[in-house]
């Protein structure tokens, strides 16, 4: 490095890393996925031809991974605020206060377009990248999450993919050693040539020790640590940024290899590190590596950056700038530390056996300058790589409205028994068991609540505090209607945190969808958005972190629009906690919320007519907080102790799941009424899935109290029946079905899919 | 009682075990870091913690049977120290020797965490003295390798010896193929040394201390440690 590194005289004009570089035309451009536009603006804005590296800065800066161009302005719309939210989106990872000094950090990622090239890499390395994203912070991760999405279970690559993401998801969490304690997976023909795996991480930290991206300091340190770089990976944000095609799978080479040891010494010695007060700003290496996280730390804190790589450490020989700083090799970190703090800092990481190089410094000038072999082979403003990146206003349409679907549209089935078995062993409401038991869902030793529930819980360690941990998003409904499929999203999670008995804090979103360039794709997204955003606002529950993955189609065909939403929440006091096993026999069996028998955009409906048809169940965000607060405050008291919110499946996946998840017992009740009640044909009745509603139980002494606190929050319930001791369920006039039958029904999917 | 839990690169049931090991004795453990030569002197007992020492590479608990701390492992158990390996520890006390046999990858080829069914069959034992003989009890398994291993005349002498110290059984201690969550030789889940000083286990008493996390099992492995020492 020259004597003075930080202080540079105004741009410089660099030259070609190596003798065969190739030369940057308009056509480079365009295999480097910017279009003519986009190249004439890198023209303007540098004012000459940039260098291969530079054209690379600017291809996966630009990229829709990284720049969110078409979904920028729309994510404005959410609400981001409110007085637990430490921190909102734009950090590594949202933080929220969770009382006593101690915050909780969150965020979901997609990883789809690896998963589907390659699923055991590509899903390992999403939940290392999400992880990273929360130690970044300060925080140790204290429990994982994912949603998956796969195509129909006949496909002919289901049976692999779902293989390949399970093993790798737990082949990483396992070896790091956080839980994995909890998620959703669908199937549906939508996802056979995109699946979704969306991975979410949480962690624990002191309120007052959270660790920030923006650099600041001129002259101060920059320093690379973790694992080496090698070729893997480049050019990963650019293919997440494009429709897959019949030759996706030759992009294999850009899927990165992920060493969940290296992530498990990283997580321990950064943490050690943050210990001290050495870090002025620290980002992990995620999607486009190198360039990424120097460009946004430097940009963040409006300073320019200078990197040396002939110091950056490499896993092969005679690399290029180009190879480095596209990498996406895993389980490395850049940070900036306060001057002269180099060797405690290279001590811990020796110790842990990483690497560690001071391979640059802030300056002063703007710019992101990189000199290889002593020659200055990029140098470009910091804000055209970030905040002065693209920014469209992509044209959209509204999804054409469905009609409702009357329940005599949809035939009633012969032998309701059979239905509700043939419901239980759907495969979307079958059985996780052989998913969740591949993964770790006990270490560390605080798992409250284990996977199956309706949200995981996850004891703070030390107290008698929990973290409510869930992940949801109904696609059926957010195609057939997306305001409102966005909106029930973001109930769904709230109401399943209320279910345990906690206090809903925060969500964070990843939204996947289609091509944004087609008009009534960025519609699906943007009524997304627009529900999400009316259900957060009037539920008091921000969106704290999130990402967009957009281009999820193959051949055409696009992937349902699925917002995944993952909600924190907070039970205060774990002694009150709630969940859906039966706990004795006798207690009275309450339905919480309005019946209709709405059956549009139900399972039911597209398992009967063979297709998704109706518009989905409308969410009444004002009953939805008076129901889930009734339930919360009556958990929060103690006197109640077994609830399970309704969703795919409606009342009759309710009743059997509060039997499956119990101790031998049984139930013995009659169908509800309509709001007026009338009664209701027996299957919109059973597998309509009306929105906002719980099933509890609770002792028989207490049913008139109980019925009365509804009264008064205005909530409407009905008593539908009592549990019992026989392990059978008893519907009145419908079906009589044994335990062990439903069980048998419930556990059979998964196993003969995966056989 | 004074105890130490050896922390390798990647163990990651260290501050698991010491939660336990408090909870038992009173005491925080000592944290021993694997490079480290020499043990704590007075020690009660040294637990090797689960997790994935060296991410599992070459075999589970290969290198870190290797590591600089196990020759003074080694050294103080021949003196009769004693020592519990839970999960990856008992696969490097396997490694090191200290223990016959090996831990192979689970018949079902995947990782499995469960809760499972043990039955006691040696409840004469430093490490599980506070369980009645043949008593079944919870246990929670975590494993991706603990199918144990050893050839036929190591059986034999295991199993003449009462050195299976935990085997996987049905609900009511039958000892069944389906209730074999590995594939271990006799659902052998957990095995001592021939002195009796040593036990390797695959499933995680740890896990299972307290009824909100699911049981409380577990507790009578530290109990017995306590006991013993009591006793002694």
């Amino acid at each position: 490095m020259p004597d003075n590194p930080t202080k540079t005289q105004g741009a410089q004009t660099p030259v070609a890393d190596t003798p065969t570089e190739p030369a940057v035309t308009a056509d480079l451009a365009a295999e480097h996925g910017l279009n003519a536009a986009e190249y004439d603006r890198v023209l303007a804005t540098l004012g000459r031809t940039p260098t291969l590296t530079e054209l690379g800065l600017y291809s996966v800066m630009w990229s829709e991974h990284c720049s969110y161009k078409s979904s920028r302005r729309h994510l404005k719309k959410l609400p981001t605020s409110g007085p637990q939210v430490i921190q909102g989106p734009g950090e590594n990872a949202g933080v929220v206060d969770i009382g006593n000094g101690q915050a909780a950090i969150f965020k979901m990622e997609s990883h789809n377009h690896p998963s589907f090239i390659e699923p055991y890499q590509g899903a390992a390395t999403g939940v290392g990248g999400i992880l990273r994203d929360v130690f970044t912070m300060g925080a140790r991760p204290v429990a994982l999450l994912n949603a998956l999405s796969f195509g129909a279970p006949d496909h002919a690559k289901t049976q692999h993919l779902v293989s390949g993401v399970v093993a790798g998801i737990g082949g990483y969490g396992n070896c790091v050693g956080v839980p994995t304690v909890g998620g959703e997976t669908r199937f549906h023909s939508r996802y056979n040539g995109n699946i979704l795996v969306n991975a979410m991480a949480v962690g624990l930290a002191d309120a007052d020790k959270i660790f920030y991206s923006a650099a600041a300091g001129v002259g101060n340190p920059v320093v690379y640590v973790g694992a080496k770089t090698g070729r893997d990976g480049i050019h990963g944000a650019t293919m997440a940024s494009a429709e897959f095609s019949e030759d996706s799978a030759e992009k294999r080479p850009t899927v990165q290899v992920g060493d969940p040891f290296t992530e498990k010494l990283l997580i321990e010695a950064c943490l050690e590190l943050m210990a001290t007060d050495a870090i002025v700003a620290i980002q992990d290496m995620g999607a486009a590596g190198l360039t990424s996280s120097s460009a946004e730390m430097a940009g963040k804190g409006g300073v320019g950056i200078r990197l040396d790589l002939d110091r950056v450490p490499t896993r092969e020989d005679a690399m290029t700038a180009y190879e480095m700083m596209l990498s996406e090799s895993q389980e490395r970190m850049l940070m900036v530390l306060k001057p002269g703090r180099e060797d405690q800092a290279r001590a811990i990481f020796e110790k842990w056996e990483l690497d560690f190089a001071v391979i640059g410094a802030l300056t002063d000038t703007g710019r992101m300058t990189l000199v290889n072999g002593g020659r200055t082979v990029a140098d470009v403003p910091l804000d055209s790589l970030t905040d002065d990146a693209p920014n469209y206003d992509r044209p959209h349409v509204p999804s054409e409205p469905r009609p409702l679907l009357r329940p005599d549209e949809v035939p009633a089935a012969d032998d309701m028994g059979q239905a509700i078995l043939d419901m239980v062993g759907a495969p979307d409401l079958a059985s996780r068991r052989w998913i969740w038991e591949q993964y770790d869902h006990t270490v560390m030793g605080d798992t409250i609540a284990r996977p199956g529930g309706d949200a995981a819980i996850v004891r703070v360690h030390g107290t008698n505090k929990g973290l409510a941990l869930t992940a949801d998003c109904t696609p059926r409904y957010c195609e057939a209607d997306p305001f409102e499929g966005g909106k029930q999203a973001v109930a769904e999670t709230w109401r399943n945190l209320s279910a345990v008995g906690a206090e809903p804090l925060a969500v964070t979103d990843c939204l996947n969808f289609g091509n944004p360039e087609r008009p009534e794709i960025m519609g699906q997204f943007v009524g997304c958005i627009e529900g999400m955003a009316q259900a957060c606002e009037a539920l008091g529950y921000p969106v704290v972190s999130g990402n967009v993955s957009l281009y999820n189609e193959t051949e055409g065909q696009a992937i349902l629009p699925t917002p995944t939403l993952g909600g924190v929440g907070l039970i205060r006091n774990l002694d009150h906690r709630a969940s859906p096993g039966i706990k004795r026999a006798g207690d009275a069996v309450f339905l919480l919320g309005e019946t209709r028998g709405h059956l549009g955009a139900s399972l039911y409906a597209a398992h009967a007519l063979g297709h998704d048809a109706g518009a989905p169940p409308p969410v009444d965000l004002d009953l939805e907080m008076r129901a889930g607060g009734l339930v919360r405050q009556e958990i929060a008291l103690g006197r109640l102790d077994t609830v399970h919110d309704l969703s795919d499946g409606g009342l009759a996946e309710a009743l059997a799941t509060l039997m499956l998840a119990g101790d031998g017992y049984g139930l013995d009740v009659r169908l509800p009424n309509d709001p007026d009640g009338q009664p209701l044909a027996a299957h919109a009745a059973l597998f309509g899935e009306d929105q906002g509603r719980y099933l509890v139980c609770l002792p028989a002494d207490r049913a008139e109290a109980f019925a009365h606190a509804c009264a008064e929050a205005r909530v409407p319930v009905e008593r539908i029946g009592d549990t019992v001791a026989g392990p059978q369920l008893a519907i009145a006039g419908v079906a009589t079905l044994a335990l062990d039958d439903l069980r048998a029904a419930h556990e059979r999917f998964l196993p003969t899919l995966m056989a | 009682m004074k105890s130490a839990v050896i922390v390798f690169p990647g163990s990651n049931c260290d501050r698991d075990m010491m939660v336990a090991l408090e909870a038992a004795t009173g005491r925080p453990p000592v944290a021993v870091w694997h490079r480290e030569t020499s043990l704590p002197a007075d020690l009660d007992l040294v637990a090797l913690p689960g997790g994935f020492s060296y991410g599992d590479y070459l075999r589970s608990g290969a290198i870190a049977g290797r590591s600089p701390v196990m020759a003074d492992v080694k050294a103080r158990a021949e003196r009769g120290l004693r020592v519990l390996g839970v999960c990856n520890g008992f696969q490097v006390l396997c490694e090191a020797g200290l223990l016959p046999g090996a831990l192979m990858r689970n018949t079902g080829i995947h990782f499995v965490c469960r809760d499972v069914h043990l039955r006691v069959d040696n409840a004469r034992t430093a490490f599980t003295n506070a369980y009645g003989q043949g008593q079944v009890i919870r246990g929670h398994v975590a494993h991706h390798d603990g199918n144990y291993f050893c050839d036929d005349d190591t059986l034999t002498a295991l199993e003449d010896q009462g050195r299976v110290a935990f085997r996987y059984c049905a609900a009511d201690g039958a000892v069944t193929p389906d209730a074999n969550p590995n594939g271990s030789r006799n659902n052998i889940a957990g095995v001592l040394n021939a002195a009796g000083n040593v036990l390797g286990m695959m499933p995680h008493p740890e896990r299972l201390i307290a009824p909100e996390l699911g049981g409380t099992d577990g507790r009578g492995v530290f109990d017995s440690l306590v006991a013993a020492l009591a006793d002694a």
